[in-house]
């Protein structure tokens, strides 16, 4: 098939899932952190608040849209194009799954393939850190400088422990390509544990997974080092100074942010989309069990309903878990869905991980943030990347 | 395709370039100066220099002039104010620029072979593997030689910086 067409086809798939994942990432996010809090979330706007992000998107868009009269508007209006537009680039090479086949069609899963792959994403998100330093920058405002000052500077600091962490699995699977990264680490030791690169000899590259998990909170600015818009300081930072869409920009680059440190973290720590343990022994009913198990505990809770329009909402959201679980059991798509969900149920996990710790731990002070990044994760993405180094030379 | 590709990134290049003199602020003349670093990446695509495009990203665009930017919002630097030009400069100036650009072109024309790809030493194909293959190899000592020298600046900042404090 043409190429551009494909190109055009991919692209539209891919772009509209990630918009409604990241719509609804703060749906799980506020979902998520009501419950860690004892409290029940949005839950007003459809069923469950599941329609919340769309009342979201609506009051943002129709929301009045001020000009602060002291700002440099280059700049003011610049600043969330530049964030959300490299917070987005990302996604394009990132590899959701294997080469398949549809109406044959050979295909890649995923946009693009970059034989730099892992630089490019560190490129970009080097550049994402344009955004909020002129955001805050141009805003023409204390608290927002202050916001904009921390951020380049976190980010100037926690690139390097990142780089760091990223090069260590790199000496083992030999390549900068994602999807090389992926097909590396598929096949299992002694048949069960899985060759991720986490679990991979000669040195497990569990380390370098926890500081690049440590150094990508900091990169997205997430809670805890979200000093550059910690609000009992600086009100709220770089894009106090925003409002309506130009405000969901930021917003939006943030979760944008967060999804790819996620997608990476899979595609270099967790084996991408190769399953858990392997296919012999049943992985491909795992995805079947979970939506079964999920529409058995609907339907339990339909019938013992805890509020009075459970007993309608309930049922259906059963038997649309019974559908997708059955989908998973039909040849001709099971192949397609199989390793989404392995990479989908990874990031997702990850993404849990994040807001998980948002709704747990304090926010770090300046000083402690600095002093964590220059003298404990750089020292110890060090020592990990040189033990990686002499055990890969000596065990080849 | 690669042609039109080349003369969208050249373009863009020489805007900014322009831009970059002509701006008086300085966070604008910083960010053209970013704005040629990525045009410059993307012509470094299309030669085939995979690994030198990632690393002028990585290394210009996304840190050093990250580190200019974050330097012109701390000293708080202003609108620069513009001299006022001659007439004999106003004048004369640009078609002089064009003559002296168009003699600097001519030459290259003349002293660079047309078709040959162009080698350095012993550099062939520009992705991280053949990059980092000459750099381990035939470029061994020169590259240690190199990050020893790297390292000596480092050190030498922090003396500097250190003895400014006391």
């Amino acid at each position: 098939m043409n190429f551009y067409l494909l190109s055009l086809i991919k692209t539209a798939i891919v772009v509209g899932i990630f918009m409604h994942v990241l719509a609804y990432l703060q749906w799980i996010e506020r979902k998520v952190i009501a419950h860690v809090q004892l409290r029940v979330g949005p839950r007003r706007v459809g069923p469950h608040g599941l329609l919340q992000p769309l009342a979201d998107v609506i009051k943002l868009v129709t929301k009045e849209d001020i000009l602060p009269s002291h700002v440099n508007k280059v700049f003011y209006f610049m600043a969330p194009f530049i964030a959300v537009t490299f917070a987005l680039i990302s996604i394009s090479i990132i590899p959701f799954g294997p080469e398949i086949t549809i109406a044959g069609v050979r295909t890649n899963m995923g946009l693009t393939d970059l034989n730099i792959g892992v630089l490019f994403i560190l490129g970009i998100s080097g550049l994402g850190v344009y955004g909020v330093a002129l955001a805050g920058w141009a805003s023409n405002n204390k608290y927002a400088l202050m916001g904009g000052l921390r951020s380049s500077a976190q980010m100037i600091s926690y690139e390097l422990p990142m780089a760091l962490a990223l090069a260590a699995p790199l000496l083992i699977l030999n390549t900068l390509s994602l999807r090389e990264i992926a097909n590396g680490q598929a096949g299992y030791y002694w048949g069960f544990i899985p060759r991720w690169a986490i679990f991979q000899m000669p040195f497990p590259q569990i380390f370098s997974f926890i500081l690049f998990l440590i150094a990508g909170f900091a990169e997205t600015n997430r809670v805890p080092f979200d000093l550059p818009e910690a609000e009992n300081e600086l009100v709220a930072g770089f894009h106090v100074e925003y409002a309506s869409m130009k405000f969901a920009s930021f917003f939006m680059a943030e979760y944008a942010n967060m999804v790819t440190v996620s997608c990476i973290a899979t595609l270099l720590f967790l084996g991408g989309w190769h399953p858990i343990f392997p296919e012999k022994y049943g992985s491909g009913l795992i995805p079947v069990l979970i939506f079964a198990a999920s529409a058995v505990l609907c339907f339990f809770h339909a019938a013992n309903p805890a509020r009075p329009f459970d007993r309608i909402t309930l049922p259906v959201f059963g038997v649309l878990f019974l559908g997708l679980g059955g989908l998973f059991l039909l040849p001709p798509v099971q192949f397609i869905l199989l390793p989404l969900f392995w990479f989908s149920a990874k990031v997702l996990i990850i993404l849990f991980v994040f807001i998980w710790v948002r709704a747990t731990l304090p926010r770090f002070r300046y000083d402690q943030l600095m002093r964590f990044a220059w003298t404990f994760m750089f020292p110890v993405a060090l020592v990990n990347l040189f033990i990686t180094a002499l055990l890969v030379a000596l065990f080849p | 395709m690669d042609a039109l590709l080349f003369m969208i990134f050249a373009a863009i290049a020489v805007i900014c370039g322009i831009n970059l003199v002509v701006q008086t602020h300085p966070i604008s003349s910083a960010l053209s100066l970013v704005g040629v670093m990525g045009a410059l990446a993307a012509l470094y695509l299309l030669l085939g220099g995979e690994f030198i495009a990632a690393a002028q990203l990585v290394v210009y665009a996304g840190a050093i002039m990250v580190l200019f930017v974050f330097v012109i919002m701390l000293l708080n630097a202003g609108t620069e104010k513009k001299m006022t030009v001659r007439p004999l400069g106003k004048y004369l100036g640009a078609p002089f620029l064009l003559l002296f650009f168009g003699m600097i072109a001519y030459v290259i024309q003349k002293i660079l072979p047309s078709s040959s790809p162009v080698v350095f030493g012993a550099f062939h194909g520009g992705t991280a593997l053949e990059i980092g293959r000459s750099l381990f190899t035939v470029y061994l000592l020169p590259f240690e030689v190199t990050s020893v020298l790297i390292l000596i600046a480092i050190l030498g900042a922090i003396v500097l910086a250190r003895k400014e404090v006391d």
